[in-house]
């Protein structure tokens, strides 16, 4: 499993190569990558404040949950914070395992979980003022479709 | 003394990030009804509680939990990550 979270840019690409490299014995790989979006031309840039320390705990207490749950090689996230330009990635997940529905599953119930479970807030900065990036109610609902009985 | 930290609007409301806190109450709620009346800002920033989130030893959890033993409580909005 690994957790990072920096400030600084990385390269998408080089990441999942590495990843999909690591292990011979898995046939699948799948990877969601989390973009900056530019809304009506107005967004001048991102800022992503987070909660050291937290914050590593909850990511690996997410991906442990989906290593319990699903049949996995490995999990990958890596979550940026600071200032970040319309464009920029702002995150990505990748899992693998020996067939692809694992590997699917996976990646759906992290970023569901990374979305409200990790202590990440944004502020958008724009042409008509700044503000917070409020939770969505769908979001938190989300969560519900992976409820086990 | 514990350790109370703010992230985001909370943050910003309060007007600033981190401060140690003399306290002898027993639980999150108990410790926002000390420092709502410390001053106004404090009551602006926890006048709706449903409108945020509390973690304790940086494990989320709810107004109810108890504070004994514990080093550090942070409040904060519903959470965007991803």
């Amino acid at each position: 499993m690994q957790i990072v979270v920096q400030e600084q840019p990385f390269d998408v690409g080089d990441r999942l190569n590495q990843f999909s490299a690591s292990r011979t014995d898995m046939g699948a790989v799948v990877s969601f990558t989390g973009i900056v979006r530019q809304v009506d031309g107005k967004l001048s840039d991102m800022m992503i404040e987070h909660y050291p320390g937290m914050t590593e705990k909850a990511l690996t207490s997410i991906a442990e949950d989906a290593v319990s749950r699903w049949s996995l090689g490995d999990v990958l996230v890596v979550h940026r914070y600071g200032l970040l330009a319309p464009g920029e990635v702002i995150m990505m997940v990748a899992t693998m395992s020996r067939h692809r529905a694992d590997a699917f599953a996976a990646a759906d119930f992290l970023m569901d979980y990374l979305k409200s479970r990790a202590p990440f807030w944004k502020k958008e900065r724009t042409a008509d003022g700044n503000a917070w990036v409020a939770a969505k109610d769908e979001d938190e609902d989300a969560l519900n479709r992976w409820q086990t009985p | 003394m514990v350790n109370v930290l703010y992230f985001a609007w909370v943050r910003e409301r309060i007007g600033l990030p981190k401060e140690q806190v003399e306290t002898t109450a027993a639980t999150v709620a108990d410790l926002v009804s000390e420092l709502k009346e410390r001053e106004e800002r404090y009551a602006l920033a926890f006048s709706d509680l449903t409108a945020l989130r509390v973690a304790v030893d940086q494990e989320l959890t709810d107004f109810d939990a108890p504070l004994s033993g514990v080093r550090e409580v942070a409040f904060f909005p519903p959470m965007t990550g991803g």
